[in-house]
């Protein structure tokens, strides 16, 4: 602006001459002191940070839109004016790194040694003694286990089949409730809050809160294996043995939606906690991604020639791994359904896995729990971490924001130590382990008016973000239904009839003349989108030659090559 | 072997007593924050649903005339004072924060036709159909009202505007006149032809300037400093009131009979600029917010529109069981209230934002709020959200003429397309709806 203006204040004074006159002045000169040189410094100059650019790229939302195909210069200038504020709002989200106070965790091997040969023992003795708690065992009779940390990572939930049933705080191994539902439980489930959960057992899914009192019965989820609770959507969704999928919504207790997958009983199945799509695997080594709103599969992904064992979806929404009975580990590119980037062999396949907030992956064979670092997943020999469990592994999860893996077994729980699994800096309005019962409370609510509404379910999240242009399939179909448009029904109405001017046979009359018209109107309007369809595809018209009648002689004409 | 967990040590997360506020620890990588857009539009979504829930214009009236409210003036320094005159030539001096009136005194017979306040607010001036001009004090202790100075016209007067800095006013009426306070004959006066002016308004940045509305259909400009006016434009209906930007100096904003507004940039005045359409009567007054982005208009339909400047469609309708027609509207000079004064007596206090919160906000309620207009502004096209903030509950005869005049506009066009699909190639061809308001333009 200041260079504007002075340009037009040199243009306007450059018509003028200016004269000087020669002053006579004799005596002394005395000069004004000169003004300190800050003040002519230009106030916006900041003084700028050097800003990593790793983390401008961590929290980028994607590169700046572009200004071709903005027809005006006002909508351009203000497009980059908005790309100016997403820049500033990015690299303000980068700089707060700097606040974080909490650092990752790590294991170093020394030399000549591996990180898979330490076991756990020797680990704890190495910690220090708030880690060193977190490593414990629950030896429980009550039959396999089935467990689920909360969102926060604070709370535990576990389920024996037996009907043993126990929740408590795993950080000060303070029991909230622990009882015996005398029926069979085939999975456990937390609701949003650590006060609430929800059990599959032998027939319905109960709801008990945390002094273990029933709250609910929801007998439209019958002989449920799977439960998984979406806590943006407050959507509890279950998976049956007939093969039906139900989705419950747990705020207003309302079943959402409720169909078969024909695919035969539902064992594998887990959430992708990025868009809330419900994946399953089946016998047939196919992955189908499941949302409420459609009964058929928004994607499927054929994984393993053989039945699948098992699945998991890392808690970015990037990656997938499944592991088939052929032995193998497969890696998916579960954003684009593509893949595998990764895929290799292991010694048996593995019933369970899991993927920790940082990218390590777990898998059960059997009675051996080994986690695979991430760089790696190609060389099985290397693990991470082994450990013997007791017993055959029947279900694990890595523990939010925590170095923990939660493991299940046929005979109870134990907690390992995963350096390196978890987040170490948490966002405290989001999930967080430290949370009283007033914030708990507030979140609650926050929660609720948060909900999103199921009919969000998608593969693409951002999908509400983004400007709804027609795919190319769309395009065609819509070009196509114009061809088999029909002629619209006129309702027809005369105006105002004076009196004495026709009666019902005269207004039939005009009605017929008006339908006519209309048609004669449409018709020759079909003929000319046909027409310019026909010419842009290059189709040839049907009335062409073809429908000319043969003349006798026509069969003496040389034929065309066509 | 080297080994690091994560270890928290709960002093860094917990406060140390219930007094203390919560250390809340943020970390914004988005990967801990999914499904961010459709959080964010469910957000936007409820924002938008309060917004409505919480819009309560109305503040309060002033209630004290003895007869339908004509005209306001606004105090140029004080926010807290509003002078208002009548039909029955009586004058209202208003104190808002209470909403009481501090003066009342009759001032002119007749019809009280415009009020104005001098720059420094020591005086302001009245004319009426008693064919004077009125000054009076603004600060007075005495009881009974007697003016500083009457100036009797030779013409009828019918409105009055103050120069923005200096001494000088200007009246209309049979003719432009300008008027300097400390004298009792006129200045100058200016003519353009023989028709009657109604509304003169003098422009607050380019001081200068003048333009008045006249009852041949046209709007006349003046320049203090010349001898004859500058320009003559002349529209299909007659312009009622015209309201200067303070922002922009070259546009301006004209109520016309024909229902609609019309926005012209004084630089071209061929076609406006902008018509702002929606009022399903006669418009009366028009008057700019001091930022210059948004006016006011008040209408011989009872109701009260919002416009944005550069839009065709009002974004608020006030309106009550009570309120009849409008002749007044006023625009506060911080931005966040309404004065509307109608026919029947009582001048009507309105928030400028309807769902606005009044008095000071606390730090917190201030960004949450300001994140909730990001939002909303950020989701504005989708048509859930676009649907529930353009509703509004409008009283039946509104809604009814407002059909109406859609099917109408619609018949005209439909009259229009008829005709050319009719006639020669190029008989009838394509105007702009622009170029059909202004007649012709004589300088």
């Amino acid at each position: 602006m200041t260079e504007n203006v002075d340009t037009k204040a040199a243009k306007h004074f450059a018509g003028c001459e200016i004269k000087v006159e020669d002053t006579k002045f004799s005596g002394e000169v005395i000069e004004a002191e000169q003004k300190p040189k800050h003040f002519r410094q230009k106030r916006n100059k900041q003084k700028k940070f050097k800003i990593d650019p790793d983390a401008l790229q961590r929290h980028s939302r994607g590169p700046a839109v572009s200004e071709t195909g903005v027809k005006t210069n006002l909508f351009k200038r203000k497009l980059k004016q908005k790309e100016i504020y997403l820049q500033f709002s990015n690299e303000q989200a980068a700089r707060t790194e700097i606040l974080r106070n909490e650092e990752e965790g790590f294991m170093e091997a020394e030399e000549g040694e591996c990180t898979a040969e330490y076991t756990q023992s020797q680990i704890v003795q190495n910690v220090d003694i708030t880690s060193a708690a977190k490593r414990f065992n629950l030896n429980l009779g009550f039959g396999p286990y089935r467990m689920k940390y909360t969102k926060n990572g604070r709370h535990l939930l576990i389920g024996g089949r037996k009907g043993h049933v126990a929740a408590f705080d795993w950080i000060t191994k303070r029991l909230h409730c622990e009882m015996n539902v005398t029926e069979e439980v085939v999975d456990v489930a937390w609701l949003h809050i650590e006060t609430m959960y929800a059990i599959a057992q032998k027939n319905w899914v109960h709801f008990y809160d945390n002094q273990g009192t029933e709250l609910h019965c929801v007998k439209q989820m019958n002989s449920v294996n799977r439960l998984e609770f979406l806590p943006y959507h407050f959507l509890l969704a279950s998976g049956n043995e007939v093969g039906y999928l139900c989705w419950l919504d747990t705020s207003i207790g309302e079943m959402v939606s409720e169909y078969n997958t024909r695919l035969g009983p539902v064992r594998i199945m887990c959430q992708n906690p990025t868009n809330g799509v419900l994946c399953l695997a089946g016998s047939k080594g196919v992955v189908s991604m499941w949302s409420p709103s459609t009964r058929e599969p928004l994607g499927k992904m054929l994984c393993h020639p053989t039945s699948i064992s098992s699945i998991a979806v890392d808690p970015k929404g990037t990656y997938m791994a499944t592991c088939g009975l052929d032995k193998s580990v497969k890696i998916w590119d579960v954003r684009s359904l593509s893949g595998p980037t990764i895929e290799y062999k292991i010694r048996m396949p593995a019933q369970h896995m899991a993927i920790s907030q940082k990218g390590l992956l777990s898998l059960a064979m059997g009675n051996v729990c080994e986690v695979h670092k991430k760089p790696n997943y190609v060389s099985p020999s290397h693990a991470y971490i082994t450990q013997k469990c007791d017993d055959f592994i029947h279900g694990m999860q890595f523990c939010p924001f925590e170095d923990v893996l939660g493991v299940t077994t046929r005979k109870g729980f134990q907690s390992l130590l995963v350096p390196g699994a978890g987040e170490a800096n948490f966002d405290a309005l989001e999930a967080n382990p430290f949370q009283t019962k007033s914030q708990r409370r507030e979140n609650e609510v926050r929660a609720l008016l948060d909900k999103i509404p199921s009919e969000f379910i998608a593969l693409d999240p951002a999908a509400i973000g983004q400007v709804d242009v027609p795919t190319f399939k769309e395009k065609i179909d819509a070009k196509k239904q114009l061809l088999y448009l029909k002629p619209p029904t006129v309702d027809f109405k005369r105006a105002n009839k004076m009196k004495g001017k026709g009666g019902s046979a005269n207004t039939a009359k005009v009605k017929k003349i008006v339908k006519n018209a209309k048609k004669r109107e449409f018709v020759k309007e079909m003929k000319g989108i046909k027409q310019e369809i026909f010419r842009e595809h290059k189709v040839q018209s049907t009335e062409s030659a073809e429908d000319k009648p043969k003349h006798v002689l026509d069969r003496f004409k040389s034929k065309k090559r066509s | 072997m080297k080994v690091k967990m994560i270890s928290r040590n709960p002093d860094e997360y917990m406060r140390e007593t219930k007094r203390d506020i919560h250390k809340v620890k943020r970390n914004y990588d988005p990967s801990l924050h999914p499904l961010e857009s459709a959080r964010e539009y469910v957000r936007a979504l409820n924002a938008t649903k309060l917004d409505r829930v919480f819009a309560k214009p109305f503040i309060g009236n002033l209630e004290g005339h003895k007869d339908g409210v004509s005209c306001f003036a606004k105090h140029p320094t004080s926010l807290s004072y509003l002078c208002s005159g009548s039909y029955d030539g009586g004058i209202h001096v208003w104190h808002l924060p209470t909403r009481t009136s501090i003066r009342s005194f009759v001032a002119h017979e007749g019809y009280v036709r415009g009020i104005t306040y001098t720059p420094s607010a020591e005086h302001f001036l009245s004319v009426g159909d008693d064919k004077t001009v009125k000054v009076w004090k603004s600060q007075t202790d005495e009881l009974d009202d007697i003016p500083v100075n009457t100036i009797l016209s030779r013409t009828i007067l019918t409105g009055i505007s103050h120069h923005r800095s200096e001494s000088i006013f200007a009246t209309c009426g049979e003719v432009c006149s300008l008027w300097d306070e400390t004298r009792n004959e006129p200045l100058k006066q200016l003519k353009w032809g023989v028709d009657t002016l109604h509304s003169i308004e003098f422009n607050p940045v380019e001081t200068s300037l003048l333009a008045s509305c006249a009852s041949d259909r046209s709007i006349i400009f003046y320049d203090v400093r010349d001898a004859n006016p500058l320009r003559k434009m002349v529209m299909t209906h007659r312009p009622n009131k015209i309201s200067w930007n303070p922002m922009e100096a070259f546009n301006f904003t004209v109520a016309n009979e024909d229902y609609n507004l019309y926005t012209f940039d004084s630089r071209r005045l061929k076609r406006p600029v902008k018509i702002h359409r929606d009022h399903i009567s006669a418009v009366l007054d028009v008057d700019y917010s001091p930022t210059g982005k948004e006016f006011v208009s008040g209408s011989y339909d009872k109701t009260i529109r919002i416009y944005n400047a550069h839009k065709e469609h009002s974004r608020e309708i006030y309106h009550t069981k009570r309120m009849q027609r409008v002749t007044c509207v006023g625009w506060c000079l911080d931005n966040k209230y309404i004065f509307s004064g109608s026919d029947e007596m009582n001048i009507r206090l309105w928030k400028a934002r309807a769902s606005e919160k009044i008095g000071a906000l606390r730090p917190r309620e201030r960004s949450a709020l300001n994140y909730a207009e990001t939002l909303k502004e950020k989701y504005a096209a989708h048509p859930q959200i676009r649907r529930i903030a353009n509703h509004r509950q409008v009283p039946k005869y509104i809604y009814n003429n407002m059909k109406k005049h859609r099917i109408i506009n619609e018949k005209e066009k439909k009259k229009e397309h008829n005709r050319r699909i009719h006639s020669k190639p190029g008989a009838v061809p394509f105007v702009p709806e622009t170029r059909k308001k202004v007649i012709r333009e004589h300088e």
